[in-house]
């Protein structure tokens, strides 16, 4: 095996900043700000550098690279074990491209205990890699845990009003989840052990001995993982810490819990459900599909008459996660490379819309829809970028959501496992709904006369944030024109993967 | 010239205007005169569009020139093994004729606009959402894969709501924007259903894979009927962007777009763009999705025509007759006639268009007042608006010597002999009827807008003829629309250079017993395909020569009848419209509202979703939250009522303990008095006492 300490970086560089951070003091704001963000944006070219030195031919969904391993708890064969394949990879660069951005984007509305917060994103940041790279699954479930702390004191620290209730909620319910999870790798391990011999958490060779398994055990690990994961998500009906979680949150917290923390969910699905427990994972994908395309229409229609931007925002997402959900469990290459594209899509629509919201919910304090009107004429750059955001969110061609949707549907249309083309017809009913509660909100916000006489003195866009949002825009826009750059990152892989669970189930493609 | 030089001319003119939609919106805010960039640019595409047309007809009539790239590579796939999406575009006649009509319409609109907008505080803004029009536009027209038309598709739909939204301050404004967005939305759900349908099949979005795959009997799901299913989907986008029944009702609402943008896009180009789908998936069609089709045509025809009749609003007038007009050419797509719908296409775009900028100009001129009701009079003071408008109104009601007695005269005479061949005799009459109803209520506007006395003196006295960036266009379209240009025989377009050598018919690729039969040749099978020249029967042949002239002199007096009827009703007023108007009350009220479609859609769609979504909210937060919070709940309430235990139970029995050996040692305690007497007078008492006990026992 060949070993490479690279990646040890993207996790010790986040740390080690954070840290460091403890001998500011706390009253130089600034140094504190510029250290948290020359943190992130090491932490990003490192990950660049990864991603350059990537070889994107590697054919198989269980070969990764850059490996590092080191026993950690011997007498169990448990050990610190990371690596990364295309899938990972993708989603470690959408975490340290957001990061410095949201890190930025908290400049002036971060005012308290800026040390602490920008302590906790470092750590957060570090949590997310972990997740995204570990390779051994007691690594992968400390990482897993140990995130939930700094994202449960950004929300009870710096939220909103009912702050405290929401962090608990978010805290609890998907810890509750999660205890379940270490059941099941507890009890996979020693199922396991029984045909390697001695007991292990270490992924690769669980992908080995895994699928032989009988179903009913399969059925069992599979749902003590799959719950964990669809709460995470979060999958319908699942999902009512979702909508608490992201009003209360600050902005920070709200871009990185749906451009990131979502992600680990469907992420989880894919690099543990399938793999792990083919047989199960078939076996089910139709009533999982079937909450998936419930909460694409039911997050989209309750999105519809929410009356405050980010609770629209946050149903919007249930929407869009239910569309990755489909994508994964259609067991196609176009359908799985749809679910990953548009995880990244949603990170990068979604975080972008979070921070709109929060650019203007700091100059009026108010998220309420009803409190806005009119004001595309006072802000007419603001007003150019919500649209284009907001576009991309209703997946219109030549933005990023359209090509993530259109190959989730394409797979589900062809499905051979669901063998129904009706998931993906509902599904893509749902693209309708998108246009009428975005177009809505955004007619009632930006269109028709100024509603109030203090909107007529609100700012436009500065150039920080006019720098964010470029930023993003330029991923929305390419990925929308020319997805191939991101697609061949995982091609390899999703096939890989499709085709392994399909011949382990005895598919044959029409 | 050569062919790469005919794909660089087509791909510039589709990417200029991008290029000017970027440059125009990045500059507008600082240099006042970046509309003049775009102006520029478009007159450059128009050039390319012409020279390009003429290259293609001149040297390459016969051949399709096609150039793509390699767009998302989906790797290897089961089965499949590797595939991919292409981009490209398609040159045949059809395409580039469409290029030059929309590129010239476009640029039309722009000079036109120059003055039209003057003034206006987004002034170049509009420019530059003209540029992504027309790049979306010509995407639509030149691609060759249904994909790419279905991401241009939904372009246009972006830049029509934004030109539908641009005057945004009034919510009438806003609202038919995003009505337009939606509704078309709806209809191209079922477009990209159908492209699903045909990617699963095929694998490919290519047109011409498509079609060579069908032709080789390759259905989906190996069925006819899905055959059929299939192009009634793709169709349903059609639906949408054409603005046919039932989905036509955003068309109307558009209207609150500034009017030289109805013009271009809500008449002439975008709403064609469903037409001009159906053209390109033609020979895909079996004969019950053509019926399909032409039904939703004749509908479509019928019901805004028989609208148009009593609205007011000069703007909503032509925004039905569009409909209806368009209805018209799907009808015709339906019924076979492929040729004749296209031309149709072309003919209405030149003279609509005119049509709207006409009108435009009465607006312009009458300080933005659009009821017919309160104008009057105009003739005198806008002659060149006037006879313009005269004119296009004789060619949208079919009179000879227009363009439009050509195409419109080539649908009814197909729709005559589809009638006598099948049966299906309705398309005919209803053909003829909607004949008469365009040219009843085009004269009426006409009366009412220009001749008579003026209603509304105020304004009269302040309008004058448009300038001449405004003029010029309106004379351009009118000399497009003399017949001149299409045939030399004007009573027959079939023998003119249009019909005759640019737009032939394509053979269908529909197994034979899906067809029509007419579309079935028997009898010089090999050959006439070999030929790629005939796809009809010689009965259908024969058939078309034998309508030709009664539909012609049957269109004829139609119309003259139509012309008639509103003569003396508006002109002479010897038939009194009020009276008419209310000896048939329902009749004229069900036209007036629309036949309450809005109304219907209101109740159905909107206010249904609308309590649907309510009860949705309310069954989140109170059931699905609920029971999260429940369970917070059950968890408190079972810890409270493990805390009490703990606390009197457990812990009690702790501190029982504890309370029971403090009482006894507080007892006890006062027997330890530290005196020696004490205890010795207390053991001598216990030794008496276990001394009796033992006695006793």
């Amino acid at each position: 095996m060949e070993t490479s300490t690279i990646l040890n970086y993207l996790l010790f560089v986040p740390l080690a900043g954070a840290l460091l951070l403890m001998v500011f003091p706390s009253a130089n704001k600034n140094a504190i700000r510029y250290f948290g963000l020359f943190t992130s944006l090491v932490t990003f070219i490192i990950s660049l550098l990864v991603y350059y030195s990537f070889d994107s031919g590697v054919y198989g969904f269980d070969k990764f690279q850059f490996e590092f391993k080191y026993s950690w708890i011997s007498d169990l064969s448990i050990s610190y074990y990371v690596g990364v394949d295309g899938l990972s990879l993708i989603l470690v660069l959408l975490t340290t491209f957001l990061t410095p951005l949201t890190l930025l984007s908290t400049w002036n509305s971060i005012q308290i205990k800026v040390k602490e917060f920008t302590f906790f994103m470092l750590v957060l940041e570090m949590g997310m890699i972990g997740v995204f790279i570990s390779l051994d699954l007691f690594l992968f479930y400390v990482f897993w845990e140990a995130m939930l702390i700094p994202m449960y004191f950004i929300i009870g620290i710096w939220g909103g009003e009912r702050r405290i209730y929401a962090s608990v909620k978010f805290f609890i319910y998907t810890m509750f989840g999660s205890l379940l999870m270490l059941v099941a790798i507890i009890w996979l391990a020693v199922y396991a052990s029984s045909s390697t011999g001695y007991f292990t958490t270490n992924l690769l060779e669980l992908y080995k001995v895994s699928p032989a398994l009988g179903l009913d055990i399969q059925t069992y690990l599979f749902f003590a993982f799959a719950l964990s994961f669809a709460i995470k998500v979060p999958l319908f009906p699942l999902h009512t810490w979702l909508p608490d979680a992201h009003v209360e949150a600050p902005t920070a917290g709200s871009v990185i819990l749906a451009g990131v923390l979502l992600k680990m969910g469907t992420y989880g699905l894919v690099r543990f459900c399938l793999p792990l427990f083919p047989q199960a994972s078939v076996e089910y994908a139709g009533w999982i599909s079937l909450l998936a395309v419930i909460g694409v229409i039911y997050g989209a229609l309750v999105a519809m008459v929410q009356k405050d931007m980010k609770k629209l925002v946050a149903y919007s997402s249930v929407s869009h996660l239910g569309f990755v959900v489909l994508g994964i469990f259609a067991f196609t290459p176009e359908g799985m490379q749809g679910a990953i594209i548009q995880m990244i899509n949603h990170g990068l629509s979604t975080g972008a819309l979070f921070l709109l919201v929060g650019f203007i919910y700091e100059r009026t304090h108010t998220r309420q829809i009803a409190d806005y009107g009119g004001i595309a004429a006072v802000v007419p750059v603001y007003s150019a970028v919500m649209l284009i955001v907001a576009l991309s969110s209703i997946g219109l061609p030549g933005l990023n959501g359209f090509i993530g949707e259109f190959l989730i549907l394409i797979g589900a249309f062809k499905s051979p496992v669901l063998s129904n083309w009706m998931y993906a017809i509902v599904a893509a009913s749902g693209v309708i709904f998108a246009a009428v509660y975005l177009l809505w909100m955004y007619q009632r916000i930006f269109f028709g006369p100024v509603k109030k006489l203090e909107l007529r003195g609100l700012t436009d866009m500065n150039g920080k944030e006019l720098f964010i949002m470029v930023t993003l825009i330029i991923f929305i826009v390419w990925i929308g024109v020319y997805p191939t750059t991101f697609l061949q990152m995982t091609d390899k892989y999703s096939s890989a993967l499709v085709n392994s669970i399909l011949s382990v189930n005895g598919i044959i493609i029409r | 010239m050569n062919e790469s030089t005919l794909i660089s001319l087509s791909l510039f003119a589709l990417f200029a205007p991008l290029a000017g939609f970027i440059i125009t919106l990045l500059t507008g805010k600082r240099l006042k005169t970046a509309y003049l960039i775009e102006n520029f640019i478009i007159s450059l595409v128009l050039l390319a569009s012409i020279i390009a047309l003429f290259v293609k007809l001149a040297y390459y009539v016969d051949k399709d020139i096609v150039s793509e790239i390699t767009w998302i590579d989906l790797g290897i796939v089961p089965i499949m093994g590797k595939l991919s999406i292409e981009l490209g575009i398609l040159l045949d006649n059809v395409s580039l004729i469409m290029m030059f009509v929309v590129s010239l319409i476009s640029a039309l609109v722009h000079y036109y606009s120059i003055e039209y907008m003057r003034g206006d505080k987004r002034y170049n803004r509009y420019f530059a959402y003209l540029g992504i029009f027309t790049f979306s536009m010509m995407g639509i027209v030149l691609t060759h894969n249904i994909l790419m038309m279905y991401i241009f598709w939904e372009l246009v739909g972006l830049s029509s709501y934004l030109l539908i939204g641009f005057w945004y301050e009034k919510k009438s404004a806003s609202d038919a924007g995003k009505k337009a967005f939606i509704v078309n939305r709806i209809g191209d759900l079922g477009m990209f259903a159908g492209i699903l349908m045909i990617f699963v099949t095929y694998h490919t979005f290519t047109f011409d894979k498509i079609f060579a795959a069908i032709g080789e009997g390759i259905l989906p799901f190996n069925s006819e009927f899905w055959l059929t299913a299939t192009g009634i989907l793709l169709f349903c986008g059609a639906i949408g962007k054409s603005a046919q029944f039932p989905l036509h009702v955003w068309l109307p609402d558009a209207m609150e777009g500034p009017t030289p943008v109805s013009a271009l896009i809500h008449a002439a180009t975008m709403v064609a763009a469903g037409v001009y789908m159906v053209t390109r998936i033609f020979v895909m069609l079996t004969g019950d999705a053509m019926l399909f089709i032409a039904t939703i045509g004749a509908l479509s025809a019928f019901i805004p025509a028989t609208i148009a009749l009593t609205q007011t609003d000069i703007k909503k007038v032509l925004a039905y007759s569009t409909v209806s007009q368009l209805g018209y050419m799907v009808m015709a797509l339906g019924v076979g006639a492929y040729a004749f719908g296209f031309f149709h296409l072309v003919t209405h775009a030149f003279f609509k268009a005119g049509l709207f900028l006409g009108s435009g100009s009465v607006i312009h001129s009458m300080h933005h007042e659009q009821d017919i009701m309160k104008m009057g009079g105009l003739k005198k003071k806008m002659p060149i608006t006037y006879w313009t408008f005269l004119f296009y109104s004789l060619a949208i009601s079919g009179i000879p010597l227009t363009s439009g007695f050509l195409s419109k005269d080539g649908i009814l005479a197909s729709a005559m002999s589809f009638g006598s061949l099948t049966g299906y005799h309705i398309f005919a009459v209803v053909g003829f009827l909607v004949a008469l109803l365009t040219a009843f209520y085009m004269f009426r506007l006409l009366i009412l807008t220009f001749h008579g006395e003026p209603k509304d003196h105020h304004k009269f006295d302040h309008a004058h003829e448009s300038p001449a960036l405004m003029t010029v266009p309106l004379i351009v379209l009118a000399i497009l629309s003399i017949f001149a240009f299409y045939t030399l025989n004007p009573l027959d377009a079939q023998q003119g250079w249009v019909l005759n050598k640019w737009i032939t018919t394509p053979t269908s690729v529909v197994p034979e017993s899906a067809r029509y039969p007419f579309m079935v040749n028997h009898e010089t099978h090999g050959s006439a395909e070999a030929h790629g020249q005939i796809i009809h029967s010689v009965e259908y042949t024969e058939s078309l020569h034998h309508s030709h002239y009664p539909a012609m002199f049957l269109s004829l007096f139609v119309a003259l009848l139509g012309i008639f009827i509103a003569y003396m009703m508006y002109e002479k007023k010897k038939m009194d419209a009020d009276k008419i108007a209310g000896s048939m009350k329902p009749l004229y009220n069900f036209s007036l509202n629309k036949w309450y479609f809005d109304e219907l859609y209101g109740v159905i769609a909107i206010g249904a979703s609308l309590r649907l979504t309510e009860i949705l909210k309310w069954f989140d937060n109170t059931i699905i939250d609920g029971i999260v919070n429940g369970s917070g709940w059950i968890t408190k309430v079972t810890s409270a009522i493990s805390g009490w235990f703990d606390n009197w139970v457990i812990d009690g029995a702790v501190n029982a303990v504890a309370y029971i050996s403090g009482f006894f040692g507080i007892a006890l305690k006062k027997t330890q008095t530290g005196k020696v007497q004490t205890y010795v007078a207390l053991a001598v008492f216990g030794v008496m006492v276990f001394y009796f006990a033992m006695r006793l026992l």
